[in-house]
């Protein structure tokens, strides 16, 4: 059963990794990491990871994504076509079909080496095992053992990455804020409630007692 | 399944995420290559981890998982701010970092 859900899981991630790289069209490519991604959390769950499987699917494929969205939506399709770039002729598109390739390929075959060559006995078994002796082992993966772990262990890495992610949230509000400021005609725009209200409110005038004139 | 068989598919997709962050050319999709680059790196901490039965790969993930939101974040502000300044949302056209 969780062989079928492994190969399953895995050929809808590795499917959504080459939907990524080949789609024209980057919204559809944002689809295929969504994909990707659920993918992904099913292994997560098969590797008893449920708190960061969950987390995978909320933060990630939740919020995440949506962001990537609402920017391929504003800035529009300026995709290039992986595919049209490799088909075209000329000394561009033949170096980049060799080198890609090539570059992929001998990344993949040295990972593959140094991943399954590591020698570790662990690699041909199927994880640490679940005996009564263990306690803890029994709540491997759960929301309380990884909280527990986050406030114990790695508390200064946790406060680092909360750090983090206010800095970034401040990066990107610089970044993509409008710059110029507020335009002159919607500075002086004239409300109703200006009509109604006596002349010389909201001014230091008024604070010292002194209306109208 | 066993362990290898996980470290495997972690290869094939960090693989793919580099040979799409080196042939495509929309910063975009670029970005969303890093996304897949990051996650084969996830899935092999997460395998170590149940491997020996230890968590704090999974806090790592978290982590790494972290890292990438704040990444999204600063390369989609960028994405914005090329778009507004009307200049071409292509990463072979960028060469200068002046506005």
């Amino acid at each position: 059963m969780s062989a079928v859900l492994f190969f399953i899981a895995a050929i809808g991630a590795i499917t959504g990794a080459v939907g990524v790289v080949m789609l024209r069209n980057p919204f559809y490519a944002v689809l295929a990491l969504v994909a990707h991604l659920i993918s992904l959390a099913i292994l997560f769950l098969l590797l008893r990871a449920q708190f960061v499987a969950a987390v995978q699917v909320v933060v990630y494929a939740g919020a995440v994504m949506v962001l990537y969205v609402f920017v391929v939506a504003y800035v529009g399709d300026q995709g290039d076509t992986l595919s049209e770039r490799l088909r075209g002729t000329g000394p561009v598109a033949s170096g980049l079909r060799l080198g890609g390739a090539l570059v992929g390929g001998a990344l993949l075959i040295e990972l593959l080496i140094a991943l399954l060559g590591t020698g570790l006995e662990g690699i041909d078994h199927y994880g640490a095992g679940y005996s009564e002796a263990h306690p803890e082992a029994q709540t491997f993966g759960t929301p309380a053992y990884i909280g527990r772990l986050l406030l114990t262990r790695f508390l200064l890495a946790f406060e680092v990455a909360s750090f983090l992610l206010l800095i970034a949230a401040v990066g990107g509000v610089v970044l993509a804020y409008r710059r110029g400021g507020i335009r002159e005609e919607e500075r002086d725009a004239l409300t109703p409630l200006d009509l109604i209200r006596p002349l010389g409110t909201g001014t230091m005038r008024e604070g010292i007692g002194r209306r109208g004139s | 399944m066993t362990i290898g068989w996980y470290l495997a598919v972690s290869a094939i997709v960090f693989s793919l995420g580099a040979v799409g962050v080196i042939t495509r050319r929309n910063p975009l999709v670029v970005l969303l290559c890093l996304e897949l680059m990051l996650n084969g790196g996830n899935l092999a901490l997460i395998a170590f981890s149940r491997m020996w039965g230890n968590g704090d790969g999974q806090v790592l993930a978290l982590v790494v998982m972290t890292v990438a939101a704040c990444e999204v974040c600063i390369g989609l502000g960028m994405i914005v701010a090329m778009f507004r300044q009307k200049l071409p949302v292509d990463v072979d056209e960028m060469r200068e970092l002046q506005g």
